[in-house]
C-alpha cells in the first residue's frame, strides 16, 4: 500500500493533485484529517526524482501490495484511536470536572439552557455556525498565509501550542485527577512530574524520541484536547458540530477548489511536506532519521508536534485548529497560545532536504492519521458517554461505528490511492449510533435487562 | 455491592471470549477487522429489532402491563430472526470479500478460512450480545444497593453472569455450524440453528426461575459445542492426539 500510494504520490505530484492531505487541527474545526497510507517523505521528492508514468501492469501490482498493507495498517490505527477513546471515556466516567458546566468557549457564544426547545435549537445552531465560519476563515486565512512562506510564525506557534498544551492542560488534569480520588500531593512533586512529563513531551514531540513514547505523548494530547472540546461545548452545539466538521472536511478535501487542497497543492508544487506535525503516524522512521543528514533536517521532528493548534490550523486557517474565539478564551483563562501557520510552515519547510527514508521497506511504512482525526473521534464517544441515558451501551455502540467508519475509509483510500477525509464516515457512523441507540435499543435493552431476557 | 461482585461476574461473563480474542484473534490484524465487523453487524440487527419494537410500544397502550410483557417477548423473538438474518448477510458478505480478504493479509500464506472467519464472524456475534446485555448490569454492580431487596432473586449479577458467557459461547457455536450449512448448502442445519437461538431465548422468559433458564442454556451450550467441533473437522482422533501431544495438521474445533 506504501509503494502503491508512493506511486499515487507521484503521479499526484507530476499532475499537481493534492494527495497528501493530512490535517491535524488541533481544537478547531479547520484540522482536516487525512488518512494516509504513503511515507511521507515522497512530499519532499522533487517531482522529477520519480517517474510520473505508470504502466498498465504496474497498476496491477500496485493493486495487489496496496490490499496487501490494507488490514496491518488497519489495526495500526485501531490501536491508537481505542487507546485515545478508552483514555477520554474513563476520565470522563470518573473525573466529574469534564461533565460540568463551567461556562463556555468564545465561539460558541449562545447558552443552550434556554427556556424552549426552539431557542436552544436556534442558539445551537448558531454557535455551530460560529465556530464553523471562524474554521473557515482561518483555514483561508492559513492557506493565504502559506502561499506567502510565513514559516517561522509557525513554528513559534506550535511550540507554544505544545507547551501550553504539555505544561498546563495536564496540569489542570493531573489536578482534577488528584481531586476525584482524595490524593494529597504537594506542589513540589507536582511540579517534578509536571516538568519531567511536559519536557520529555516537548522533546519527543518537536525532536526526536522513541516511537512508542512519541504515539502515546500524540495520543495524551489529543485525549486532553478532546476532553476540552467535551467540557466546553454543550451537548446540542457539540453534535451539530461534529457534523458540520465532517461535511467541511469532505468538502475541503475533495473539492478542487476547497482550501485544505490548494493548501496541499501548493505544497507539492513546493515539495515540501505538508504540515507534518500533528500528525499520528504508526511509523515515525522519518523523524528520527532524517534527523541524522544535516542541520537543517534536524530540524524535522519539531514536525512531530500536536497541538490541536497547529492541527487545527492545518485544517484550513491558520489557527491550528484553533478558532479565534477559542484561542482568546484561552488566552484568557489559561495564557497565551497559539499556533501559527508560519510555524507550520517552518515545520512543513524542513523536511524538504532529506531524501532518504524511501529506502524503507514496505513493513517500515506506516500509516498516518491527523490528530485531529483522534480528537473528533474521542469528542463523539465521550460526549456520548457523558450524555446518553443509555450509559454504556450507547459508548459501545459509538466506539464500534467509529472504528467501522475507520476501516471503511481505509478500505476507499486503498481503492482511490487519494487523499481522503478521515471524519466523514466515522462521524456519520457514531452520530447515526449514538442517537439511535440512546432513543430505541437502550428502551429496549433496559426492558430485556429488567426481566432478564436474552436475546 | 461490591467490587468483588464486580470483577467475579465480569470474569465470568467475558473471561471465555476475552481468552479467546487473546490467544486466536488479537495477533491477526484480518481476524480482529473481522471480529469488529461481525460486532458492527450484530448491532444493526438489535438497532432494526428495537426500532420495531419501539414503534409497536409507542402504538400500545402503556398501562396494560401483560401487553408491554407480549410485545417484549415479540421484540426478542424478531430480534432473534433478525440476529440470523444478518448473520447470514455477514456470511454472503464475507464469502464475496474473501478473495480480496486474502489479499488484503500481509502474506499469502495467511489466507483465512471460512471455517476461521465463521470462528470469528461468531465470536464477534457473541462478545458484542454479551457487552450489551452485561455491562450495564457490571456498571451497576460497583454502585450501592441491595440485590433482590423486594423479593427478587439474590442472585441476578450471578446469574446474568453466567447467561451472558452461555449466549457468548452459543453465538461463536452457532456461527460455526451456521456457516457451515450455508457453506455445504445444508438448510435444514440452518434451521436448527434458528430454532435453537430461538429456544434458548424463550427459556430465558422463565427467569426468575433459573433452573428453567440456565441448566437447558448449558445443555444446549455442550451439544453444541460438539457439533461445531464435529462440523468444522474435528474427530475423536484428533481430540486424542492433542491430549497426546501429537503434532496434526487436522484442525480442532476451531481451525486456527
Amino acid at each position: 500500500m506504501a509503494e502503491n500510494l508512493a506511486n499515487v504520490l507521484h503521479e499526484q505530484l507530476s499532475e499537481g493533485f493534492p494527495d497528501t492531505h493530512r490535517n491535524n487541527s488541533g481544537e478547531g474545526a479547520d484540522r482536516r484529517r487525512v488518512v494516509e497510507g504513503a511515507d511521507q517523505e515522497l512530499n519532499g521528492q522533487p517531482p522529477s526524482a520519480r517517474p510520473s508514468q505508470r504502466l498498465e501492469s504496474e497498476e496491477d501490482e500496485d493493486e495487489e501490495l496496496t490490499l496487501k498493507y490494507g488490514a496491518k495498517h488497519v489495526i495500526m490505527l485501531f490501536v491508537p484511536v481505542t487507546l485515545c477513546m478508552v483514555v477520554v471515556v474513563a476520565t470522563i466516567k470518573s473525573v466529574s470536572f469534564y461533565t460540568q458546566k463551567d461556562g463556555q468557549l468564545i465561539y460558541t457564544p449562545f447558552p443552550e439552557d434556554t427556556e424552549t426547545v426552539g431557542q436552544r435549537a436556534l442558539n445551537s445552531i448558531l454557535n455551530a455556525a460560529i465556530m464553523i465560519s471562524v474554521i473557515i476563515v482561518m483555514t483561508l486565512l492559513l492557506v493565504v498565509l502559506y502561499k506567502y512562506r510565513c514559516y517561522k510564525v509557525i513554528h513559534g506557534w506550535l511550540i507554544i501550542s505544545s507547551l501550553l498544551l504539555l505544561f498546563f492542560f495536564s496540569f489542570i488534569y493531573l489536578g482534577e485527577v488528584f481531586k476525584t480520588y482524595n490524593v494529597g500531593m504537594d506542589y513540589i512533586t507536582l511540579a517534578l512530574i509536571i516538568w519531567n512529563f511536559g519536557v520529555v513531551g516537548m522533546i519527543c514531540i518537536h525532536w526526536k524520541g522513541p516511537l512508542h513514547l512519541q504515539q502515546a505523548y500524540l495520543i495524551m494530547i489529543s485525549a486532553l484536547m478532546a476532553l476540552v472540546f467535551i467540557k466546553y461545548l454543550p451537548e446540542w452545539t457539540a453534535w451539530l458540530i461534529l457534523a458540520v466538521i465532517s461535511v467541511y472536511d469532505l468538502v475541503a478535501v475533495l473539492c478542487p477548489k476547497g482550501p485544505l487542497r490548494m493548501l496541499v497543492e501548493t505544497a507539492q508544487e513546493r515539495n515540501e511536506p505538508i504540515f507534518p506535525a500533528l500528525i499520528y503516524s504508526s511509523t515515525m522512521v522519518w523523524l528520527v532519521n532524517m534527523a541524522d543528514t544535516d542541520a537543517e533536517s534536524r530540524k524535522k521532528p519539531a514536525l512531530n508536534s500536536t497541538t490541536p493548534e497547529s492541527q487545527a490550523s492545518l485544517r484550513g486557517a491558520d489557527d491550528g485548529g484553533f478558532t479565534t474565539d477559542w484561542e482568546l478564551r484561552q488566552q484568557e483563562t489559561l495564557g497565551h497560545m497559539e499556533s501559527s501557520e508560519e510555524t507550520r510552515r517552518q515545520v512543513q519547510e524542513m523536511p524538504r532536504t532529506s531524501p532518504a527514508i524511501q529506502s524503507d521497506d514496505s513493513e517500515e511504512r506506516g500509516v498516518k492519521l491527523g490528530l485531529g482525526d483522534f480528537i473528533f473521534y474521542s469528542v463523539l464517544v465521550g460526549k456520548a458517554s457523558a450524555t446518553a441515558s443509555g450509559d454504556w451501551n450507547t459508548t459501545l455502540a459509538c466506539f464500534v461505528a467509529i472504528l467501522i467508519g475507520l476501516c471503511l475509509t481505509l478500505l476507499l483510500l486503498a481503492i482511490f490511492k487519494k487523499a481522503l477525509p478521515a471524519l466523514p464516515i466515522s462521524i456519520t457512523f457514531g452520530l447515526v449510533f449514538y442517537f439511535a441507540t440512546d432513543n430505541l435499543v437502550r428502551p429496549f435493552m433496559d426492558q430485556l435487562a429488567l426481566h432478564q431476557f436474552y436475546i | 455491592m461490591t467490587v468483588a461482585v464486580f470483577f467475579g461476574c465480569s470474569f465470568i461473563a467475558f473471561g471465555p471470549a476475552f481468552a479467546l480474542f487473546i490467544f486466536t484473534i488479537a495477533r491477526d490484524p484480518l481476524r480482529v477487522i473481522i471480529l469488529i465487523a461481525g460486532a458492527f453487524f450484530w448491532l444493526l440487527s438489535l438497532l432494526l429489532s428495537s426500532l420495531v419494537w419501539f414503534i409497536a410500544m409507542k402504538a400500545s397502550n402503556d398501562k396494560d402491563q401483560q401487553l408491554q410483557r407480549g410485545l417484549l417477548i415479540f421484540g426478542v423473538m424478531f430480534s432473534v430472526l433478525l440476529q440470523e438474518v444478518f448473520r447470514f448477510a455477514y456470511y454472503k458478505l464475507l464469502r464475496k470479500a474473501s478473495d480480496g480478504l486474502a489479499a488484503l493479509s500481509e502474506d499469502e500464506r495467511s489466507h483465512i478460512s471460512v471455517q476461521q472467519m465463521a470462528y470469528v464472524a461468531g465470536l464477534g456475534f457473541g462478545i458484542m450480545s454479551g457487552a450489551f446485555s452485561m455491562i450495564n448490569i457490571l456498571a451497576d454492580s460497583l454502585g450501592p444497593g441491595i440485590v433482590g431487596i423486594h423479593g427478587e432473586s439474590q442472585y441476578f449479577f450471578l446469574t446474568s453472569a453466567f447467561m451472558t458467557m452461555a449466549v457468548t459461547l452459543l453465538h461463536t457455536f452457532w456461527g460455526v455450524v451456521f456457516f457451515d450449512g450455508c457453506e455445504n448448502r445444508r438448510w435444514w442445519v440452518i434451521a436448527v440453528v434458528v430454532a435453537l437461538h430461538l429456544l434458548v431465548s424463550g427459556l430465558t422468559f422463565l427467569n426468575p426461575i433459573y433452573e428453567g433458564s440456565l441448566p437447558p442454556a448449558y445443555v444446549i451450550l455442550v451439544s453444541m459445542a460438539v457439533w461445531a467441533f464435529f462440523s468444522c473437522g474435528g474427530s475423536l482422533q484428533n481430540i486424542q492426539q492433542f491430549l497426546t501431544c501429537w503434532k496434526n495438521d487436522a484442525g480442532s474445533e476451531v481451525a486456527s
